[in-house]
Parts: structure tokens; sequence; C-alpha cells
């Protein structure tokens, strides 16, 4: 039996803000990365490149390096021992694996939401002001408290939080503290937010609000969603990579990936034949 | 009812006789303590009056009291937590945050070792670096005696609490472009600091109990101090003393200053708890 046209019944959302037909030039540019867990080699010779002002979702199935990839773009990866390299993460057409590349410069810039919510044990308005404090963005208490109030604001959680900002961030619901952790990654301005499955825990509601959040939030950065969730990938991304088992198999508009992609492979993972 | 089988009824009866068990030793162990708690509280109230806590030992048939003892144990206590902790506490930061390879192993076992050692080891090896070129016993030797006793304990408390410590609340810091060492400072140490305390409040509970390091350094003594070099008294040399000697009002002195060792320290215990309770 000829296998039938991909039909997922996924609906994909019209972008508001549509990305450049020809886009400039990228804002992160991934050239021939490989990546090592002591001997066991997790990415295979990848190369990408991300546009400034878009979100860009990898799916994939579980252990296929999506994950592992996220975190070489901040260097997160650097804090797990016998971890190794290889190929160049170009950010501003500067490679942030160069010998002398401040990393803790590179970690402002391209700010990461985590998979599990992780709120300091502070109160939340400390929480959204701790980046603010460690980078000395400002000496004026009432600039400080502005940003953070601005950072609540951009993360949809300032009407909730407004009275209660002295409160224990551990006070929160999970999907509070998740926004929390948007808010707090958010403060500090970064250029590029990496979100690793940052909705995997949550209900249906706080994940819709999350995703709104995405939506509004790509038109001032550029945003990189890991998820499991394909529905989740084309409601919110303009553009989709696929992995599998470390190797990157195809980066398309979400549009097309999630219609009529161009490799049997990704076909195959998207209605459902594996994974 | 459904009958669900022997197998089944052995598991029920497996897992009453385990609960018995447990709740069983659990009445044991609380019941010596309360047993030792209200003997020490009988025997010791009887001598227990203001005059005791705050007056000096006097010779047998005129009274006198403990208020030196109480003054040098606070002394000695204070000099041991200000050498013991910050030390202590920072062999664990080490242990925990930096020191995962071969050193930090090695580290790690000396440690342990060093909490094995018998208290009175630690008393002779004191007087023999600080008592015997000062030609004299002093505070100041007491306190690093029990300094010595405490830093062990302090580290390997100060390590586990802080592995206790989820490695997400790290990644987070590091990820808003946070150095290491403010991470440890600002996020891993908070988020431990009832378990550190509580570690610290073991040492300072455990040291505040010892006699044998004090005979060979900080000595005892009859005065109230007045200078840190010169010999000391505490609560337990003075137990020690009364306890061995022939009379019966300084026996009844002994266990009245036992009552008072110990709610000493369980006085601190709920200081130290009250000052370092989760805010959040």
């Amino acid at each position: 039996m000829p296998v039938q046209t991909v039909a997922p019944k996924i609906e994909v959302r019209a972008s508001t803000t549509p990305p450049p037909a020809s886009p400039g030039k990228a804002k992160v540019a991934v050239r021939d990365l490989d990546f090592f867990y002591g001997r066991v080699q997790a990415l295979h010779n990848i190369s990408l490149e991300i546009p400034e002002r878009i979100v860009m979702a990898f799916i994939g199935p579980s252990g296929c390096g999506k994950s592992t990839f996220l975190r070489t773009l901040n260097r997160m990866n650097d804090v797990i021992p016998g971890t190794r390299v290889g190929g160049k993460v170009l950010i501003d057409d500067h490679d942030i694996y160069e010998p002398g590349t401040d990393v803790v410069e590179l970690r402002r810039r391209v700010g990461m939401v985590f998979q599990k919510s992780n709120p300091f044990p502070k109160s939340i308005f400390d929480n959204v002001a701790y980046g603010l404090r460690i980078n000395r963005v400002t000496n004026s208490k009432s600039e400080l408290a502005d940003r953070v109030e601005q950072a609540l604001q951009d993360a949809a959680l300032w009407n909730e939080v407004k009275d209660r900002l002295k409160t224990s961030a551990l006070s929160l619901s999970g999907g509070q503290q998740q926004r929390l952790c948007i808010a707090r990654a958010l403060a500090i301005r970064p250029e590029v937010l990496l979100m690793d499955e940052p909705a995997s825990a949550l209900d249906p509601i706080a994940t819709s609000k999350i995703e709104e959040l995405i939506f509004d939030l790509k038109e001032r950065y550029t945003i990189v969603i890991v998820t499991h969730n394909m529905q989740q990938a084309a409601r919110v991304s303009d553009t989709t990579a696929f992995f599998l088992l470390g190797k990157l198999i195809e980066v398309n508009s979400t549009e097309k990936m999630f219609t009529a992609p161009n490799e049997k492979l990704t076909e195959d993972y998207i209605t459902g034949r594996f994974g | 009812m459904t009958n669900y089988g022997h197998a089944d009824q052995m598991r029920r009866a497996t897992s009453a006789v385990m609960t018995t068990l447990t709740a069983l030793c659990t009445v044991l162990a609380v019941a010596a303590l309360v047993v030792i708690l209200f003997y020490i509280a009988w025997q010791g109230i009887g001598s227990l009056s203001l005059q005791f806590l705050i007056d000096r030992p006097r010779p047998v048939g005129e009274g006198g009291g403990i208020g030196n003892a109480i003054v040098g144990s606070l002394v000695l206590l204070l000099i041991s937590s200000a050498f013991g902790l910050p030390l202590g506490i920072c062999v664990g930061v080490y242990l925990s945050e930096i020191g995962r390879g071969r050193f930090g192993g090695t580290v790690r076992f000396i440690v342990d070792t060093l909490t094995g050692i018998p208290s009175i080891v630690t008393g002779v090896f004191v007087y023999a670096i600080l008592v015997l070129p000062m030609k004299h016993f002093s505070a100041f030797a007491g306190g690093v005696a029990l300094a010595l006793i405490m830093i062990p304990i302090v580290a390997r408390t100060t390590e586990e609490m802080l592995k206790l410590v989820p490695h997400s609340l790290r990644e987070g810091a590091l990820a808003l472009g946070a150095p290491q060492w403010r991470v440890i400072l600002g996020v891993v140490i908070p988020a431990a600091a009832p378990g550190i305390a509580t570690g610290a409040m073991l040492a300072i509970a455990r040291v505040s109990g010892e006699t044998a390091p004090l005979l060979f350094t900080a000595f005892g003594s009859r005065f109230f101090p007045t200078s840190l070099n010169e010999p000391i008294a505490s609560l337990t040399v003075q137990i020690y003393n009364y306890a061995i000697s022939p009379y019966d009002e300084w026996h009844a002195q002994a266990w009245a200053a036992t009552l008072v060792l110990m709610t000493l320290v369980l006085g601190i215990n709920i200081i130290v708890r009250f000052l370092t309770r989760r805010k959040f």
C-alpha cells in the first residue's frame, strides 16, 4: 500500500510577524558541531542557522540530542565534567568556543529557561532581580524595581504577583514558577532565549499561557525552543528543526515541516511511525 | 470480601510486625533520653540557685557556684566556633562544589578520619603544639582543641547539605551569567543554610560536652577569666572535678552543673534554629 501523503491534523498558526523573505545575517550560526559526553558522541556534524527574531523549535524523540544541542548555544554543557565540543557556534559572527570567550557575558546575552522550573529560594522580587544584581545592571533602587516590573509584565505574571513581591517564589504554582523563571531570564534583556521544554511539566492552561508568551516575545527576542510536543512546535514556531540520534535531519519552515517535509524520516516521525 | 490468599496475609503480618518493631525501637530510644533528662533535673535542681549560677567555687561547706565555669564554657565555645565553623564550612563548600577530583577524595578521607580521632588525642596534640611552647595552659589552647574537633563534623555536614541543593538551581544561576563564586555564595549556601546551621549546632553541642581535651589545654580555674592567655574554667571540667571529689556537697553541685550545661546546649540550639528558620 503506497504511503499516503502526510496529512497531520496539526494546525499551523499564521505568524503575525512573518520572518523576512530573505533573512539577513543569522543571529546564531552553527558549523560542523560535534559533541561528546566522554567517549559517547551525542551530536554529529550539525550545521544550522537561526535568523534573528524568529521562533525556532527543535523536535525529535527522547535522547536525540536536541537538549544537548540547545545547551551548546550558551555553553551550559561546560558545567558537566568530561564533555567536549568540536566545530563552531557563531553568535553575531563570533565563535563562542574560541579561547578567551567570556562565558559569563555569553550567558547574559543568551538566556535560558529550563524544563523544570528552578526559582531560587528567595522572594519573587529577588528572583527576578538576581540577574540584574549580579550583572550590576543598575545601582538605583527605583530602576531595579522598574526593570523587575517590566520583566514580570513581559512574562505575563505581573498582575498575579504585584501585591506579593516579597513572598517566597516557592509559594507560586508550577505554571507561575515557570513564568517567573522566564521573567528572570528576560530581566537582563538577553538577545537570544533558549527554552528547554518549558511547558512539559505544566497543565494545558499554564502551557497555553507560556505559548502565548513565546508568541509575543519573538517581536524582540530570538527564541529557540525544545519541545516534545509537535502540536506545540506547530503552534509557536516559525521554523522547525528535526533531530534524530544526534543528527540534524531537516530544517524547514514550520508550515512546510508539518505538511510536506522534505525528508522521509521527518515524515515518519511526524506521522507517528516511530518516536 | 475478596480473599487474597496466603501470600497476602503474610505480607500484612510482616508489615504489622515491622511497624510495631520500629515503633518499639523509637519508644526505647526516646525513653532513655527522657529518663536521663529527668534524672539530671531531679538530682540537679536541689542545688540550683541564683547564687550558684553567678558565684565562683568556694571550699567545701561554704557554698560557692559555677559562674566562672559558665563564662569559661561560653568563652571556649566562642573561640572554637570562631575558628572551627568558618574553616569547616569552607572545607565543606570545597568538597561539594569545587574539589571533585582525586584531591577532593583524599581530603574527604582525611576529614572522615579526623572525625574518628578520640578527643583526648586532640587534647594531647594541642598540648604539644601550643601549651608546651607557651609554657602554660590557656583558654586559647582550649578553644583551638575544640575547634579541631568541630572542623571535620562541620565540613561533612556542610558538604552533605550542599549536595542536597538541586543542580537545577546552580544551572539557573549560571544561565543568568553568574560566576561560580556568586552562585555558591548567593544561591547554593543560602538554600542550604538551615542544614548547615544544624551541622554547626551538632558540632557545638558535641564540643560543649568535651572534657578530655580541655584537661590538657584550658586546664580549669577557680576564678573568673580575665584573659584568653590564662587557664580557664569550663562546665565539663568543673563537673569532672566535683564528681570525683569525696564530698556530697560537691556531688550535688556537679549534678546542678550538668543540668546547667544541658540547658545551655538546648538554649543555643533553639536560638540558632530561630535565627536560621526558613524564610522562603
